[in-house]
């Protein structure tokens, strides 16, 4: 009896020691604090109703688009379509914006865009337009932070792949854009084994004016390398712009090996003063070339695309002291002008320090012609005698840095996967911390100004893995959002981004929310096709093309009823939106459209092409919830055979 | 008519003018959906919104449930109104030149007719608004009609509706009153012809302010009690 219980006591009281011994792991395993500590959710809380600090605006890469996000909440808030179609809302599709994606090669309806560069006043962000670059087919788009809507987009000729740019003078006189990969120029039908007799690479300036909008200016004829980021300077340093290139050692394949030898690169510094000089004096060549400008004509709301047909060209030979090359260890990747714009960083992606170059020092080194070389008439500087300092132990694979304004830079390192935080002047690195999982770029509000607002600084991952909870194969970009306001970087949030973002820029939202359009008033449309009142709705006939000049109002369409519309037609459905009210857009979508719906803003006009190919009688609808009766908002169009004598007919009231 | 009722009649007079160049009602509407507000200012000679454009959504609103539209053109009063508020003005202003207490009595007694005439004038337009509604409307609610407040808030639907004077009616309203005060004040005051009929003779059955300084002066004196 007695060893019988106690036997059953022993066996209770292990497996009660077994369940504590279980329950006190499994609570240790989950009271793993998260990185980031508990007090960063409430750094980055924006309570319901609040608005965030900073807007972001973060490229989408190969999306095309420009994304736009709050900050410290790291909330989405919309898509800017840009160098893509985007069906939600028609850009790209409907007739009026159609325009915006013309090119030297056609209608090209994607590209690649990374970097997103606001315009600046006095070396500050301003608030007024945000830029950003195409890669593929090399164009610059201006995006207007009034509407948030892309209204200007200029194509780059002679370029392949237009990477260094957008990058602004401090004033925005300039925007830059260069070629990533050289080619010959003007293009022919050559061997690719020949690059290094025909590939030429360029350097382009666009003159950005506020009432006419963007030129190119001119082009720099460089030595035919990749050219890869570039800044302006600021301060001491303006008038002049940074551009790195790689391939120095002019590789036509296997770059990862063949553009990897040479120990340096450069850094090419522009003195844009000086091209402007030789171009007041004629010192430049026009060449024949073609090119597209395209605008959103601000009364019409709609693309208008002009070709053009020249371009100056500035040759570094001609012009001593127009380009000088700095050399920079390895393959650089970001070139990064600090506040004070005495110290110009290199990103040697594949160097072990970060090189930084001082102005003061070059432009010394000009002086006393300290040059180790030259190519096609651009002295090469002694790298002695322009380096400022480099960053020891910086991580590896640094890429890009941005600056706080307190004195102190944040250099990505793609390899080793970290933001580490160094000192300008001395150079030391103070701080380091992990990024998940390699990041690309970095972002400070104004941290490529000269005067960044230095709170938080954004990584833009390039791996996400395990961040989030999984989406098969394919999984958004990470970005995080690191406290920099004190002596240690701090992790606060990770989100979730769309595409690819390459590079984002911030600035305080009250420059921006301030110039907000709610709605685009309807007496200022003057679209030729336009019913500004619902007595104006109506259906004319020319030939087989059918325009329809149809109005949308809550909640209902003018006219809703359509007949003798015939298979073969171009019908063109010209929606005008007669709201004045904010936030109450209408869509628009017809049954068989092969394009895509239309998102009407109060006040403008959006134009759909719809070609009937079958007879009957096929509904339209308004695809935006615009108010309680939104689900009556339909209407049809009757289709009938081509031998049909039914004449045009509808029920808009006159 | 005494100086102190002239002053307040002159007063009441000239703040008229402040109807002209600002709203003399407004009725608010507030809803979630409206947080930048919403509401309409009701001017002397027009119907306006508190922002660009909210007539036009007002009326947008209202055609949900059969209200009819408002047309500022269409109403008689906004084309009277104005006439009306000058007519008063320069009215109060002969009262004030020629002194005469009937004037002031008038002016104050016509005023008033005119302040209530108006209210309930603007009262009927509110009942007509909110009753006769387009029986095709789509949203008809058994029993509910929509008409505003007179003054005041009530909700109507998903808007709570609140009716008050504008800068301009307050302008209308202390006119009334300065108004009336000149009157009572006036009333008050015995006829100085009957109260001191031995020493004044200047009083000769109006009160016309006396152009001579020494009439003026000795009628003082004579209201002096200490010194009569």
């Amino acid at each position: 009896m007695l060893n019988k219980s106690f036997s059953k006591r022993f066996w209770i009281g292990s497996a009660v020691v077994v369940v504590i011994i279980l329950m006190a792991i499994a609570c240790s395993t989950r009271k793993q604090v998260p990185i980031g500590g508990s007090d960063a959710a409430s750094q980055v809380y924006v309570p319901p109703g609040s608005y965030d600090e900073f807007y972001g605006f973060f490229s989408g890469g190969f999306s095309g688009q420009l994304t736009v996000y709050g900050l410290p909440s790291g909330r989405l808030f919309r898509i800017i379509p840009v160098y893509s179609q985007h069906a939600e809302n028609g850009y790209g599709y409907a007739e009026e914006t159609k325009g915006m994606l013309m090119t030297s090669h056609g209608f090209v309806p994607w590209d690649d865009a990374h970097h997103p560069e606001l315009s600046q006043t006095n070396g500050t962000p301003d608030g007024r337009w945000v830029f950003i670059n195409a890669n593929n087919t090399p164009r610059v788009a201006r995006i207007d932070l009034t509407t948030f809507e892309t209204t200007e987009i200029i194509e780059i000729p002679n370029s392949g792949g237009n990477h260094a740019s957008p990058f602004v003078t401090p004033n925005t006189d300039y925007i830059v854009a260069s070629t990533r990969f050289s080619i010959p120029i003007p293009q022919k039908d050559v061997p690719i084994s020949e690059y290094k007799k025909h590939f030429k690479g360029t350097i382009t300036f666009i003159r950005v004016d506020p009432e006419t909008g963007m030129e190119i200016a001119f082009q720099i004829m460089v030595p035919g390398y990749n050219y890869d980021l570039a800044h302006a300077g600021k301060g001491p340093s303006d008038g002049w712009a940074f551009f790195t290139c790689y391939n120095t050692e002019q590789a036509n394949t296997l770059l990862e090996v063949n553009a990897s030898k040479n120990d340096k690169d450069f850094i090419a510094a522009v003195n844009w003063k000086l091209a402007e000089k030789a171009i007041a004096d004629g010192n430049y060549t026009t060449m024949n070339t073609e090119y597209y400008h395209n605008y959103m004509d601000e009364g019409t709301r709609s693309a208008v695309s002009e070709k053009m047909k020249t371009v100056r060209i500035l040759t570094p030979k001609d012009i001593p002291g127009l380009v000088y090359y700095l050399p920079t260890p390895k393959s650089p990747h970001g070139v990064d002008v600090d506040p004070s714009g005495e110290y110009i960083v290199g990103g040697g992606k594949l160097a072990s320090v970060i090189p930084v170059h001082s102005f003061t020092k070059m432009k010394a080194a000009i002086e006393n012609e300290e040059f180790e070389g030259e190519v096609d008439g651009i002295p090469i500087l002694k790298y002695e005698s322009v380096m400022a300092g480099e960053v020891q132990n910086a991580g590896l694979g640094p890429l890009h840095t941005e600056f706080d304004g307190k004195g102190y830079a944040y250099t990505s390192a793609f390899i080793s996967s970290e933001i580490v935080k160094w000192k300008l002047g001395t150079w030391e690195v103070v701080d380091r911390i992990a990024c998940y999982y390699s990041i690309g770029h970095l972002m400070i509000p104004g941290g490529d100004s000269q005067n960044p607002w230095g709170k938080y600084v954004v990584a833009m991952n390039k791996i996400t893995k395990d961040r989030y909870l999984p989406t098969g194969p394919e999984l958004p970009h990470s970005a995080q959002l690191i406290d920099i306001s004190g002596d240690k970087m701090k992790l606060l949030l990770d989100f979730p981004t769309l595409g690819e973002p390459h590079y984002a820029q911030g600035i305080p939202a009250e420059l921006v929310m301030k110039n907000s359009v709610k709605f685009f008033p309807i007496e200022e449309n003057t679209h030729p096709y336009a019913a500004k009142t619902e007595k104006e709705a109506r259906v004319e006939r020319e030939g087989n093309v059918v325009h329809i000049y149809m109005t949308t109002i809550r909640t209902h369409f003018a006219p809703d009823n359509i007949e003798g519309i015939k298979v073969g037609d171009r019908v063109y459905f010209h929606v005008t939106n007669l709201e004045q009210d904010w936030d109450v857009p209408h869509g628009f979508a017809v049954q068989g459209a092969n394009n895509s719906e239309l998102l009407v803003m109060p006040g403008e006009t959006r134009t759909l092409l719809w070609e009937p190919k079958k007879q009957g009688v096929f509904p339209f609808y308004c695809t935006d919830f615009c108010s309680a009766l939104h689900q009556e908002m339909q209407g049809y169009i009757r289709v009938s055979p081509k031998s049909s004598g039914i004449q045009i007919s509808h029920n808009a009231p006159r | 008519m005494r100086p102190t009722s002239k002053k307040l009649l002159l007063a009441a007079s000239l703040i008229l003018i402040v109807s002209y160049f600002v709203p003399i009602w407004e009725i608010s509407l507030v809803a979630p959906q409206y947080p930048e507000g919403l509401g309409l200012e009701i001017w002397i000679d027009t119907i306006d919104g508190q922002n660009p454009h909210d007539l036009d959504k007002v009326n947008n609103l209202n055609h949900y449930i059969g209200m009819k539209e408002i047309v500022p053109e269409a109403i008689p009063e906004l084309k009277i109104m104005p006439y009306l508020i000058g007519f008063m003005i320069l009215f109060g202003l002969l009262a004030v030149f020629t002194g005469k207490r009937a004037l002031l009595y008038t002016w104050t007694v016509v005023f008033i007719i005119i302040g209530i005439v108006g209210m309930v004038d603007f009262y009927l337009w509110e009942y007509d608004y909110g009753h006769n509604l387009n029986p095709d409307a789509a949203i008809k609610i058994p029993g509910m009609s929509y008409q505003p407040p007179l003054i005041g808030s009530k909700q109507l639907l998903n808007f709570v509706a609140i009716s008050l004077p504008g800068i301009g009616g307050y302008a209308i309203i202390g006119s009334i009153l300065l108004g009336l005060i000149a009157s009572i004040l006036q009333f008050k005051t015995p006829k100085s012809g009957k109260q001191n009929n031995e020493t004044v003779k200047n009083t000769s059955g109006n009160d016309t302010a006396n152009p001579d300084p020494a009439a003026k002066l000795h009628t003082r004196s004579t209201a002096d009690p200490l010194r009569a």
